[in-house]
């Protein structure tokens, strides 16, 4: 019998093609490692492209090759020409890129158009034990599905265009279990900032973590995305979950996902994809989730969290004499005092978006606290669904009423206000309330303030008006 | 890509932990479909005031730091997107290497595809660095060796630093990954070759 083994360890093994650099003399280190699906955005792929075209130089297989465009696209009118010139010439980029090499690109015009790591899995195009990179750090989010995804940079991009391979250093593991089951009103998106929190943004670097405990089984897809999205906060390369019933029950009718005898040939190959009793982690974290409450970032670093009932740190609690400095520059950037209840800090936006929080459950668990209530007098409030399937969805679904009826803005999708790339900015000091995954300094928009929350939290502060605790509504 | 063997410049200390890749190009600059032009925009929010005239207070502003080639930094620099815009906004400035405890894991690969030699020293030398450059008060100059893997001062610190054989000789030749890599082209088709066997036998 076979040593024992993690479930990373079963997905990297069988994707080994041999040691970088052997054929060409080179010394033996990294390896390389083949890649069954390779997703494509407009923001990372045109110098990527241009190289190829360059050195003369195919994409070597197409058919594993996708794209979509999200990251600069505007959530308004889309019958409207781009009217940013330059955000149009590189959407305009990738369309010509895709026609000429083969690519199959789900553009503006298309039902399936949306962020790049909403539409991965919603398709079936993300299956456990594949091997997915794209050139986003919150690729990371496919990992949910028990397959080993992770972010790469444009000259990698270019590197998979070319070989379908990847060079990789093998990465140590880390198990993080979540034990217990977590009270109502806390989500997937508050376990994780709990971890980030307790490890750091540094914490799991040359790590790929694997999620384990009851609060991660009982969490649905939608949850387990939003945990492995957000591992990179954390500094890991992947995050990983097994696939169980879930897992099938999510992926099975998808429209690229296996049929008929070819599911079931799948389901028989992705039964084995778990961690083996004994198999060794190199790190172990343990979280009790039925201790964690509602979460809210009040810094300027997805680590710089804390629950919402506490209170403004000062940097004399810093662990450190560094961290001492980056807290100082935090409250400043911020404009927090030490010791000011989190609770009550008044929001002038909320952004209910992203890759991390915009899938359709997010929406349902958002939509039922917004129902019957009104965004707060002064708040601008906007939701921007994660893919264009999540929005017909939401709409069928009748959620879209809800929130405009609410005062919420309901957009068209694309990454938005997560990075502000596109018309959604915070304007200079305004503090927002936001679902999406990074708190950094101008993130939303040059001096904007971000408090990275849940989808419940993030209404409740938009109908507060103020960051509040969203148990309170759950009674 | 440039090839680096050895280099000795002027070091700019920029003592902050946690710089991510936002800060060092935020995303405006992120709509060009170049690899070049990025240096103007290298930690634009934080080196230009908001009416664009340049901010005298930020580290790399200051004339000591004028024309510095080496960038010494904190703890977890480049973390955050995997932009690789930030090490050619890096490289366009001028810096040819990165001297800081840690980096994120994305960044670091990011840089060695470039030629920008990202060096990880322990968070104690990189603090001597830090105060080296303080005292020097005005120039401070630095060499990194990567043929010896070692950083000198030239004025007593010396110090070895890690970087695998395999980026060690892609940077040294300045090797093109890609052209490397397709010289393994029959190891590749043989592995699809087998994994689609694999399936068949399992159909079968
Ligand atoms: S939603 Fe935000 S984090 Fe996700 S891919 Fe878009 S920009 Fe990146």
């Amino acid at each position: 019998m076979s040593a024992p083994r993690t479930l990373f360890e079963k997905v990297w093994d069988s994707h080994v093609v041999g040691d970088a650099g052997a054929g060409g003399g080179c010394p033996a280190g990294p390896v390389l490692l083949y890649v069954d699906l390779h997703l494509v955005h407009e923001v990372t792929s045109p110098q990527a492209f241009e190289g190829l075209r360059l050195a003369g130089r195919r994409v070597r297989r197409p058919e594993l090759t996708v794209a979509t465009v999200d990251h600069n696209v505007s959530t308004g009118d889309r019958r409207l020409p781009i009217a940013d010139r330059i955000s149009a010439l590189q959407v305009a980029a990738l369309v010509r890129n895709a026609r000429e090499f083969g690519v199959e690109l789900f553009d503006l015009d298309s039902p399936d158009q949306g962020i790049v790591h909403v539409i991965g899995p919603e398709l079936g195009l993300t299956r456990p034990g594949m091997t997915i990179v794209c050139g986003d750090s919150h690729t990371s989010t496919h990992g949910a599905f028990g397959a080993l995804a992770f972010g790469i940079g444009t000259s990698e991009v270019e590197h998979v265009l070319a070989t379908q391979c990847i060079v990789q250093s093998r990465p140590r593991t880390m198990e993080v279990r979540f034990s217990g089951l977590p009270a109502p009103g806390v989500t997937a998106k508050d376990l994780v900032l709990a971890l980030i929190r307790r490890i750091g943004t540094a914490g799991a670097t040359g790590h790929v973590i694997e999620y384990t405990g009851e609060a991660i089984r009982a969490l649905s897809m939608e949850g387990r995305m939003t945990v492995c999205n957000m591992s990179i906060e954390a500094g890991a390369r992947a995050g990983m979950i097994a696939p169980d019933a879930v897992t099938l029950a999510y992926l099975e009718g998808r429209m690229r996902a296996p049929a008929g005898a070819a599911w079931e040939r799948a389901r028989g190959a992705w039964a084995g994809l778990h961690t083996d009793p004994g198999a060794a982690f190199d790190a172990t974290v343990h979280i009790d989730a039925a201790a964690v409450g509602p979460q809210v970032t009040w810094g300027t670093s997805p680590g710089m969290t804390a629950e919402i009932t506490e209170r403004v740190p000062s940097p004399a609690d810093a662990p450190s004499d560094a961290d001492r400095q980056s807290y100082q520059r935090a409250l400043e950037y911020m404009d927090l005092r030490p010791g000011t209840p989190l609770e009550g800090l008044k929001v002038d936006r909320v952004f209910l978006g992203s890759c991390t929080n915009a899938r359709i459950e997010d929406l349902r668990a958002a939509a039922e606290v917004a129902r019957g209530r009104k965004v707060a007098g002064g708040v601008r409030a906007m939701v921007v669904p994660g893919s264009q399937r999540v929005k017909a969805q939401a709409e069928r679904e009748g959620l879209d009423r809800i929130f405009t009826d609410a005062g919420f803005e309901w957009r068209n999708p694309g990454c938005s206000m997560c990075l502000g790339m596109n018309d959604d900015v915070l304007g200079p000091g305004e503090r927002c309330a936001s679902t999406s995954n990074r708190n950094f300094e101008g993130r939303q928009g040059k001096g904007g303030r971000t408090h990275l929350v849940s989808p419940v939290m993030a209404v409740a502060a938009a109908v507060e008006g103020r960051l509040v605790d969203v148990r309170a509504y759950m009674r | 890509m440039q090839p680096f063997s050895e280099h000795s410049g002027r070091a700019a200390a920029l003592r902050r932990a946690n710089v991510d890749t936002d800060q060092i190009i935020p995303k405006q600059f992120l709509k060009r479909i170049e690899r070049t032009g990025f240096g103007p925009s290298l930690f634009h929010d934080w080196r230009y005031r908001s009416d664009g005239t340049p901010n005298p207070d930020f580290e790399l502003n200051r004339p000591e730091a004028a024309g510095a080639t080496i960038l010494i930094a904190g703890a977890n620099f480049g973390c955050g997107s995997s932009r690789e815009h930030a090490p050619w906004a890096l490289a366009d400035y001028g810096f040819r290497a990165i001297i800081a405890p840690s980096y994120a894991d994305i960044f670091f690969g990011n840089c060695c595809q470039n030629g920008l030699l990202p060096v990880v020293l322990a968070p104690l030398q990189v603090e001597e660095l830090f105060d080296r450059a303080a005292a020097a008060a005005g120039w401070y100059r630095l060499t990194v060796d990567l043929v010896h893997r070692r950083v000198r001062d030239g004025q007593g610190f010396d110090a070895g630093f890690e970087m695998d054989d395999y980026r060690r000789e892609m940077l040294l030749q300045g090797l093109d990954e890609i052209g490397r890599t397709l010289l393994d082209e029959s190891r590749i088709a043989a592995f699809e070759r087998g994994r689609a066997l694999a399936a068949e036998q399992v159909s079968a």
